[in-house]
């Protein structure tokens, strides 16, 4: 395999039992067996994705709603299993796919930045180095010992970004996180984006705006219910997704 | 193994990150914080000894380090077991969003549930010497049920926290399960009675009174049963084993159901 192979994704299809109704009751559980009433929906959220990323190649995934974008980024960052098929990849992956998962409501900023990190496999030492860095980032110095549940949305996007761009991650996976935020802060993010552009991460993201596709992005892909329909450079793609698929 | 290993080492801070972050918010908000966590067993103690002891009649000088040695294990398999078993569904958001090794829920919250316990038994300390109950060498001996019941507590609560995923209800069960196991674990009564019937077998068989009594037998510095130690041991270690094998067979489907 060509040594540059960031992410490889070959014969990739998950499913998803779909059960009319969800059974999570023991009683439920032996009636509706020994009635032999479970019954299940498949559902093939991805089917056959077949794609090869290098190293600093920034991907676009697009789609419509349900299209499989975001259960895509979630195999490659290990929370769902494949169904069929291998995800290959090479580095240190680092999923925004929700920023401030792994927060806790109770605990404050500070202690967030470090329960936070080491849920992105950091060591504490880096992070008590990097401390300064990331709150100034986030510009929250004010709040920083205030209970998470008092944060607004917007702040703790902000706190989230600032802790997990703060490690160099070989591979980042963006999902919709740059639309949050007011303007100002989405700028400073894009900022940091490019910053690690530069220095060669390889980035998978989605998002319906398809300028900031064309912005960050080389190469790009759209899927739709689960398959994918197109592959390649991004001016191309997102030409196609506005003429065939959105339109 | 090798690569299991290593992802357990690369997580190492996170665990310990989950461990902090229990103790801390167990108490948080509360005005005596972690002091609780002597108080409540040394208020129970109180409580049962008067129930117990002066309207039953139990006239004994030592029966509250009796109580307090029996209501101290019994809680910690209590508190850990049902923290472990909710771990997996009060961590959802963290497990559909970002990997993780998802043992280290159960692993973490049956950690700082011991951590809290081994806090807890610094009551016995003041009691016993108001009683006039004086340790010798064989304290010592009490590592050994220590260990016990943190291997008793990490089985069964990796079995629990795999099947809660699929079925809410067994946290119900699970609570009129732990009262009838308080029952027949001897926490406030004299074994001896019940282990001359012919209803022996219940206590005999019982992991967690094998642990009690060798943890009293270090404290009173009476004849440590050797028996009780292996047998639970073993017990122990089997469902240890038992848990890590449901959980590593069912983790893959915990998403699909939280």
């Amino acid at each position: 395999m060509n040594n540059d192979v960031a992410v490889k994704v070959s014969d990739l299809s998950i499913k998803f039992n779909l059960s009319s109704e969800k059974i999570d009751s023991i009683k439920e559980f032996v009636i509706k067996t020994l009635k032999g009433e479970i019954k299940y929906d498949e559902f093939w959220a991805l089917q056959n994705i077949n794609f090869e990323i290098n190293r600093g190649d920034r991907l676009g995934i697009l789609g419509l709603n349900g299209s499989g974008k975001s259960t895509l980024l979630k195999v490659i960052a290990d929370v769902y299993k494949p169904t069929e098929g291998k995800v290959y990849k090479k580095g240190k992956v680092v999923p925004l796919i929700e920023l401030g998962a792994g927060f806790d409501p109770q605990y404050t900023g500070r202690e967030n930045i470090f329960l936070y990190g080491s849920v992105m496999g950091m060591k504490r030492s880096f992070l008590t180095e990097k401390y300064d860095e990331i709150v100034e980032f986030s510009e929250l110095e004010r709040f920083i010992d205030v209970p998470l549940k008092n944060y607004s949305s917007g702040m703790r996007a902000r706190l989230g970004f600032s802790i997990a761009t703060v490690i160099k991650p070989e591979i980042l996976i963006l999902d919709e996180i740059l639309s949050v935020g007011d303007a100002k802060f989405r700028k400073k993010c894009e900022g940091r984006i490019a910053d690690l552009i530069e220095t060669g991460v390889t980035i998978l993201f989605v998002s319906h705006s398809i300028d900031q596709v064309m912005n960050i992005c080389n190469k790009a892909m759209i899927l739709d219910k689960g398959k994918m329909v197109a592959f390649g450079p991004a001016d191309k793609v997102a030409k196609y997704y506005n003429e065939r698929i959105v339109a | 193994m090798k690569n299991q290993i290593k992802t357990f080492l690369r997580y190492r801070e996170f665990i310990k990150e989950l461990v902090i972050k229990g103790v801390k918010l167990k108490y948080r908000r509360s005005y005596l914080g972690v002091v609780w966590s002597l108080i409540e067993p040394l208020l129970t103690m109180i409580v049962l000894t008067v129930v117990f002891g002066t309207l039953l009649g139990n006239t004994d000088r030592t029966y509250p380090v009796f109580i307090l040695c029996g209501r101290l294990l019994f809680s910690m398999f209590s508190t850990g077991t049902n923290s472990a078993m909710r771990s997996i569904s009060s961590n959802a958001a963290m497990l559909k969003k970002v990997y993780v090794p998802k043992y280290m829920f159960p692993l973490s919250s049956v950690l700082f549930n011991y951590v809290i316990f081994l806090l807890s038994l610094i009551v016995l300390i003041p009691v016993s010497i108001v009683l006039k109950v004086y340790p010798t060498w064989n304290l010592l001996l009490a590592l050994l049920p220590l260990l016990n019941i943190l291997l008793l507590t990490l089985g069964v609560g990796l079995i629990l926290s795999t099947y809660a995923v699929f079925f809410r209800d067994l946290e119900y069960l699970w609570s009129v399960l732990l009262t009838l196991i308080m029952y027949i674990s001897a926490i406030f009564y004299q074994p001896t009675k019940l282990l001359e019937s012919k209803y022996a077998a219940i206590l005999q068989y019982n992991p967690l009174f094998c642990i009690i009594d060798n943890f009293r037998s270090a404290v009173f510095s009476s004849e440590f049963n050797w028996g009780n130690m292996f047998y639970s041991l073993g017990f122990n270690v089997v469902i240890l084993a038992i848990g890590l094998y449901v959980f590593r067979r069912n983790q893959d489907k915990f998403i699909l159901h939280i």
